[in-house]
This record gives C-alpha cells, structure tokens and sequence, in this order.
C-alpha cells in the first residue's frame, strides 16, 4: 500500500513538472468532443441526446493515448525495468500506476465534461453528484484495464497499434454502461441509471482484481 | 483415437446433413431458410467452447509454465475465432430474408461480434507481436482477460434492444425446436463441428510443436556451421 502511493507520488511528479502528458491530453479531449460532435452535425434539438456517447467515445480514445505515453516515458531510460528490480511488489507497482492513471483521466474529465455541457446544451449542475458518481466509475474500470494492458502493449511489437486493438474490444461493456448510466442520469437521476452503474461497479471490480493479480505475469522478466 | 478422428468427423458431417436437408421437416413460418439454424447454432456452441479453452489453458500455462497448454491456447484461439465467423456469417444469411436486414445491434449480436474482435485481438497478438518469447505469457493474460469480459458483456448488451429469437430456452415454456427430428439435428450437427473443431486443434498443436522442434534444429544447425567455419 505504501509502496503504491510513493509510485503513485512519483508520476504525479514527474507529470507536474513538465504538464506535457496533461496539457496534451485535456487538448485532444476537447478536440475529440468537438470532433465527434461536428462529424453528426447535430441540430440544436438532437444535440443533448449526443452527449452520453461523444464524452465516452472521447474519453476513451484520449484515455488510450494517455495511458500508452505514461508508459513510452517508462520504457525510456528502461524506467520501467529500474522499477522492477526495486523491492517493489509487482500489485504495488500496479495499483500506483492505477492511481496515477485515474488521477489524470479525472482531471481530463473535469474538464471534457463541463465542456460537453455547454458545447451541447446541458445543463449539468443540477445532475453534478449523479453525474461524477458515473465518471468515476468509468474512470477506474478504464485504467484498471488500459494500466494492465499498457504494461502489455508497450512489451511487443506493434505496440502503437496492439493497445487499442486489444483495449477496445474488451472495453465494450464499460462503453455501454458508462452511455446508458449516463443518459439515465441526465434524463433521471441516479434511480434510473441503476442497471448501467452495476456493470460499470462489476467492470471496476472485476478487472481491479484481475489487474492486480497478473500485472507480475505481463512485467516479470 | 487420433487416427480416428478425421473418419468419425466426416461420418458425423455426412450424417448431420442428411438429416438437416433430408429428415428434418421445414420449419411452417419461415421456409428453407430455417435449416441453417442447424449450423449457425451449433457453430456458436463451439465457438463459445473454443473461448473457454483459451481460457483454461491460458490459467494452466500461467500456473505451470506447460508449453502443451500454451499451444492448445493458441489453437483454441483460433478455432474459436473461425467458427464465430462462421456464426457471423450464418446469423446474417438467416436474417436478410427473416428480419429484412443482414445485421443489427441485437444484443446477442453484438456479443457475438464483440467477442470475435476479442479473440481476433488475441490471434493479432499472438501473431504480430513479435517473437519475444514472453508473449506467450502476454497471450495467456488476455485469454483470461477475456473470458472474465464475457459475463460483462452478456449482461451489459441486455442494455441494448433485442429482436433475436430464443430457440432453446423461452420464456413462454417449451422448445421451438417442435418436430424431434429437429433436436436432433441440432445435437447431431453440433457434435459433427466439436469434431471437426478437435481435430483442427489437434492439427494445430501439433504443426506449432513440429515448428518449434525446426527451429531448435535450425539454430543448432547454425551454430554447427559457426564452429566449422
């Protein structure tokens, strides 16, 4: 645990020191909403009903990204393999990239979101708590996955390409219960979005878990 | 009994025709068209059954490092993929003349391509990434990865609005599956593919120790020359 949060205090370190990661990824999520959304050309009617499947659809795709460039800056300098011959313990190693993840997919979001709102005439103040209870719950099953298979990726061959192929198929379900939570919140409230936000709580639990047990597999030399 | 299996899969295929096309009544409602079901559902069966052998044998080359395991992985990988294209390629053929679309985001489809882009993923893996002899682990983690996402995906594409028929179990009690010729049809055709499936895998396995055994001896053979040279 306290080895997580000394990785986990590392990363955030070296990301406030030169906001590179950050500042690139917040600028391609407001490229991706306002690209997703200009490719439907929505009528100013149709528009709210976008918002669920542009912010998620965004989200993933910069999250991808995001994800894969924490790991190319470990792999420089054989970071990555300095960190593991530390007398670290690989689920450490992973549950602090987790956090540090999740802690700059959130910040991406606070941002993403507010701007979805406005850009497709939401108004979200009065679904704020419901509507962050939904970001966070995908956040976590996003990175409990991207984390894992980061780590992956980055270890073959066609590594650009090899993270979304394999990412994506499997993040279909966070996918469709992050949409549906979502709609269900801005129609709703919580009550109605209860069916989407158990499979995003299972999503996050299951892959924590599974993320936790076979990180030592795909880093172990 | 491995002998056996290419005779017993051509019997069993001969036999699952002829009663598919020869025995089996047509189905009242929707004609000729129906005796595909016979092949698209039975393809599924294996497909599923390809996935959760990815899985296992992934979970006992993770645990005890099995060579034999990781090469029934791969191979179960790839029957899997093969006969879920196979179930792709049936579903759209039945549902043309039925619904009037070749494809729509009916749950069940959707999990059936979703799960194909998975194992397909798995196959990309295995193939293009590179000839680190850690990828096998790499593989063997998102076999895994992937059989936990199954019930993910069973319960998350009930979100979604569906059109696909239950043949097997229905809510309103009893089988559409009427005429018993038609059960068995079903039972026989399905055993004629876990056949074809076996021995396909068998194939597999096989030809990738063989591969393996090649390249030890080219590299022995290469270092041979070395010392002669």
């Amino acid at each position: 645990m306290r080895d997580a949060l000394v990785i986990l205090a590392k990363d955030l370190r070296i990301e406030w020191r030169t906001r590179e990661g950050l500042s690139s990824v917040l600028v391609l999520g407001v490229l991706l909403v306002v690209v997703l959304t200009i490719a439907q050309d929505p009528s100013p009617e149709t528009a709210p009903t976008l918002a669920p499947g542009v912010l998620w659809a965004a989200f993933v795709l910069t999250g991808m990204l995001g994800v894969q460039r924490a790991f190319v800056l470990e792999r420089e300098n054989d970071c990555l393999a300095g960190l593991l011959t530390a007398p670290l313990d690989p689920a450490a190693i992973y549950a602090g990239k987790l956090a540090s993840n999740v802690v700059l997919l959130g910040v991406t979001q606070a941002v993403v979101v507010p701007l979805t709102g406005l850009f497709l005439h939401l108004d979200l103040v009065p679904r704020l708590p419901a509507l962050l209870l939904v970001c966070l719950l995908g956040n976590v099953g996003f990175a409990s996955l991207a984390t894992l298979f980061g780590a992956l990726a980055i270890r073959v061959r066609a590594r650009e390409i090899m993270l979304p192929l394999l990412l994506l198929p499997l993040l279909v379900p966070l996918l469709i219960g992050a949409v549906q939570a979502t709609c269900a919140v801005l129609v709703g409230g919580l009550a109605a979005a209860s069916s989407g936000l158990g499979v995003l709580a299972a999503f996050d639990v299951i892959f924590a878990v599974a993320g936790w047990l076979l990180f030592a597999y795909v880093v172990r030399d | 009994m491995r002998r056996l299996l290419p005779p017993l899969t051509g019997l069993t295929m001969l036999a699952a025709l002829a009663i598919v096309f020869l025995v089996v009544p047509t189905e009242a409602d929707m004609g000729i068209v129906q005796r595909i079901f016979y092949f698209h559902v039975a393809s599924a069966w294996v497909a599923f059954l390809g996935f959760f052998l990815v899985a296992g044998a992934s979970a006992v080359y993770l645990w005890n490092g099995s060579p034999t395991a990781d090469r029934l992985a791969y191979a179960a990988g790839e029957v899997g993929v093969l006969f879920c294209t196979l179930v792709l390629v049936t579903g759209p053929i039945w549902a043309r003349p039925i619904w009037g679309v070749w494809w729509t985001w009916d749950p069940r489809l959707t999990m059936t391509v979703v799960l194909w882009a998975i194992y397909a993923s798995y196959l990309m893996l295995r193939g293009f990434g590179g000839d680190d002899p850690a990828l096998a682990r790499y593989a063997a983690v998102l076999g895994i990865v992937g059989v936990l996402d199954i019930p993910l995906i069973v319960v998350s594409v009930r979100l979604l609005r569906g059109i696909h028929p239950a043949v097997i179990n229905r809510t309103d009690g009893g089988t559409g599956l009427v005429d018993p010729w038609m059960r068995i049809g079903l039972l026989v055709s399905a055993l004629a593919l876990i056949l074809l499936a076996a021995w396909f895998m068998d194939l597999r396995v096989r030809g990738a120790r063989l591969e393996e055994e090649v390249a030890a001896l080219r590299r022995e053979l290469d270092a041979r020359r070395g010392e002669v040279a």
